[in-house]
């Protein structure tokens, strides 16, 4: 189990828990590995290798933030373990780009455009309805009206299972039925919003594979189509990155960012033994804050995105 | 931000020029080299660790040999052993029984309903089969109504239960359902699950005891990471599946979860799906997978090209001569003719990807050696043995016989003079192709 997952019970104590689990483990071993040396060896170094590359790191960024640590190292004259710890800690969160509003509830943020306008955007079964359906429940929770658009209008039953979340989540829901153009199903959704006073809208897309051009192509009609009725929508362009998946991520991050503008991530799965290390990579590269965890199936299980929560559970497992 | 594993490789060619065999030392940065192209792949850690240690020990000491170059080599040995791990090509599904059962599993979203789909679409059509799909997919919203919607594309029937929460009892009873209408197989679609969800683990191993599946696949996206090699044997541990299916192939993805996959649990990859239509599925090409993972062009089968016509006997009969310095104009002679037999020298070229320019450049024609085997021809076997009594008188005689100038002549004795040098500098000296060929292409006329 992640380290996510614990924050729904008891937060404190179970912080407490998952570090002390960390610190017998991988920073255990590096512990042992420093002892009475004044700078980091090779077995700290592979150790560390190991940890974050099986997280799918990457070797790419991998190689970076050992050399960034050998540099803290070698100026910092640094000597134990914990020192090396909250440097590691430091070096990896510094590459990861926070939402900004973190911290604050920002579900319940007042600052919000209105309608604020979500398009949600990923590769197939990556986890975008179940997120649209997890968001939709958090922004109502906040006191937010929310509206649902259903856009995905290609996978079979697609449009069913939105329908049965917006029925759990308790929000209306546009659709035009299974065949539908996704951009006026999208431009629909954001004219209902005006009419009827909502605070926030969320797009449901096609799964689709990033190499495929034309179907980037519409994406890129769906979010035109929107800002005909407002300029700035969708105000949020949001990835979904499933936690599982390897290196291939970057593509999938380039692509939907050069057909869209991807401003935010979320990253789901995260309930399982898959890390998503790879977005630490995407994050620094392309300069996108990671604004979600996914944690589960079920409707609460979403989180803000915390940096420092989750490069702990990059050392979770060693 | 990652470069492609051709580049890679041509990179390790590169480090590897100009060394004639493969030793500890020469072979250490391309076995970095192919390590870090595992890891870009997605092949997990620790088996790209010990791949490369298996290379390393295939590689160490084999002799390289002078058509072929020590990069080269590497990338068959890389690509055989991969091959290998890869298994065999198509592995059949199972079909006995009466209905067969197909259990599926895997992860959520790995895109189990649309392989059950595609599939039934495959027995049917291609196999003739009566197919029965089953939903037991009980929790993902709307998941029953995906099923019954594909079924429906395909012409294949659908049994569900809507109001059930039983995905053991929904499957009995449409494995009974099955006999009574004579439907020859059973597919059950199953809800995705983690493998550390002890409850939903529990369920699909207690679906394996009340069926006895006669084949249980694991569906698993191309594209997963590091974690493949823990999903992989954990449903392995409950379940013991008999194949693997690879989807979203018609990604970029390299694929080297399949590698992992292979290499943890032994069991074949059977399926591939490469689109979201219903025909989009495919037979498993361990072949293709390999030159995937390694995004190789060509390479291999240019050094299969080369080993034929270059008998090892042989080469290691010139490295002893090269080491004697007697290496003559008779052994120059025919290390030209293995070259010629490989064929067009430029398709052998335009066949290694990436780093075919350096030679390219070069332009060599076809008809490139005439002058020189002339010349060579018109040595006595004395003078061909021993370059080194090559006078003006003889060489002069040389030029006659030939039809060539005076000058042509000593630009060759001169050009073999350093093409010897060349090869006794190189340790162990079997000589190389590019070397030789270098030494050769100065020489035409
Ligand atoms: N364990 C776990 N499962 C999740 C999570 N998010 C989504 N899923 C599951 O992943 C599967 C696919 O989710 P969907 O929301 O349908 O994915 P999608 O991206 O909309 O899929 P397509 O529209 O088919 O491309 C479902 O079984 C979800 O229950 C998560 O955070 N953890
Ligand atoms: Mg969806």
């Amino acid at each position: 189990m992640g380290l996510f997952d614990i924050f729904s019970k008891n937060k404190e104590e179970k912080l407490k828990e998952g570090l002390s689990k960390t610190r017998e483990t991988f920073l255990g071993k590096i512990g042992k590995a420093i002892i009475g040396k004044s700078s980091v060896d090779a077995d700290v170094l592979d150790n560390l290798e190991e940890a974050l590359v099986t997280s799918d790191v990457g070797v790419e960024t991998t190689l970076r933030i050992i050399e960034r640590i050998e540099s803290r190292v070698a100026k910092d004259k640094y000597v134990g373990a914990d020192e090396l710890n909250r440097i590691l800690k430091e070096e990896i969160s510094s590459l990861l780009l926070e939402n900004k509003s973190a911290g604050i509830n920002q579900f319940a943020n007042s600052d919000m455009p209105k309608p604020y306008v979500i398009m949600v955007v990923g590769v197939n079964g990556v986890g975008k309805t179940t997120t649209i359906a997890k968001l939709a429940n958090k922004f109502t929770q906040a006191g937010k009206k929310v509206v649902l658009g259903a856009a995905d209008t290609f996978r079979a039953a697609a449009v069913g299972q939105l329908k049965i979340w917006a029925e759990r989540a308790n929000v209306p829901i546009v659709e035009l039925g299974m065949g539908a153009d996704p951009a006026s199903v999208a431009y629909d959704t954001v004219e209902y919003a005006n009419k009827n006073n909502i605070d926030v809208v969320i797009v449901d897309t096609a799964g689709r594979l990033h190499n495929k051009t034309n179907l980037m192509n519409e994406l890129s009609k769906i979010k035109r189509v929107m800002n005909k009725i407002i300029p700035e929508a969708p105000h949020e362009i949001l990835l979904v990155l499933d936690g599982s998946t390897g290196q291939n991520a970057f593509e999938q991050a380039k692509q939907f960012t050069s057909a869209t503008e991807v401003n935010a991530l979320a990253i789901t799965k995260l309930d399982g033994t898959a890390k998503g290390g790879v977005v630490i990579g995407i994050s620094d590269q392309f300069k996108i804050p990671v604004k979600y965890i996914g944690v589960g199936e079920g409707i609460d299980d979403l989180q803000l995105f915390d940096r420092e929560a989750f490069v702990e559970t990059l050392f979770e497992r060693l | 931000m990652f470069e492609s594993l051709t580049e890679k490789f041509d990179r390790a060619f590169k480090l590897l020029k100009g060394q004639g065999h493969i030793t500890e030392i020469n072979v250490a940065e391309t076995l970095k080299d192919i390590r870090r192209a595992l890891l870009d792949a997605d092949v997990s850690y620790k088996i790209a660790k010990t791949f490369t240690e298996t290379i390393k020990e295939k590689a160490l000491g084999r002799n390289v040999l002078t058509a072929v170059s020590p990069g080269q080599l590497m990338v068959k040995i890389v690509h055989e052993e991969l091959s290998l791990l890869m298994g065999s090509e198509n592995t059949e599904i199972n079909l006995k029984g009466s209905p067969a059962i197909i259990l599926i599993a895997g992860l959520q979203g790995s895109g189990k309903t649309t392989f059950s789909a595609k599939l039934a679409n495959y027995l049917k059509s291609k196999k003739g089969k009566k197919v029965l799909l089953t939903a037991c997919d009980v929790y993902r919203p709307a998941a029953i109504e995906q099923l019954k919607v594909l079924g429906e594309q395909i012409k294949v029937e659908v049994f569900s239960e809507i109001d059930s929460k039983e995905p053991v009892s929904i499957a009995k009873k449409a494995v009974i359902h099955a006999k009574n209408m004579g439907h020859q197989v059973v597919i059950i679609d199953t809800a995705g699950r983690l493998a550390i969800d002890a409850q939903m683990m529990d369920e699909i191993s207690n679906l394996k005891k009340a069926l006895n599946p006669q084949e249980i696949l694991f569906v698993v996206d191309a594209m997963t990471g590091q974690d493949a090699v823990n999903t992989a044997n954990a449903f392995n541990e409950r379940l013991d599946y008999d194949g693997v299916v690879l989807t979203k192939l018609d990604g970029d993805t390299r694929g080297g979860a399949a590698l992992t996959i292979r290499a943890v649990v032994d069991k074949p990859i059977k399926f591939v799906g490469v689109g979201e239509k219903m025909e989009a599925i495919d037979l498993f090409h361990p072949q293709r997978m390999a030159d995937r993972i390694l995004g190789m062009g060509d390479i291999v089968s240019l050094v299969e090209k080369a080993q034929e016509q270059f008998d090892e006997v042989e080469a290691r009969k010139l490295q002893q001569k090269i080491a004697k310095n007697q290496f003559g104009f008779d052994d120059f002679l025919a290390q030209l003719q293995q070259i010629k037999k490989m064929g067009n020298v430029k398709d052998l070229v335009s066949m290694i990807p990436g780093m075919g320019k350096a030679i390219k450049d070069m332009d060599i024609e076809d008809d490139a050696f005439k002058g020189i085997e002339a010349i060579i021809y018109s040595m006595t076997p004395h003078e061909r043995k021993n370059p080194t009594i090559l006078n003006g008188n003889r060489r002069k005689r040389i030029a006659e016989g030939s039809g060539t100038s005076i000058q042509e002549v000593n630009k060759l004795v001169k050009q073999f003079e350093d093409t010897r040098k060349m090869m006794k500098m190189m340790s162990g000296g079997e000589g190389k192709m590019k070397n030789i060929m270098r030494a050769m292409s100065g020489m035409k006329r």
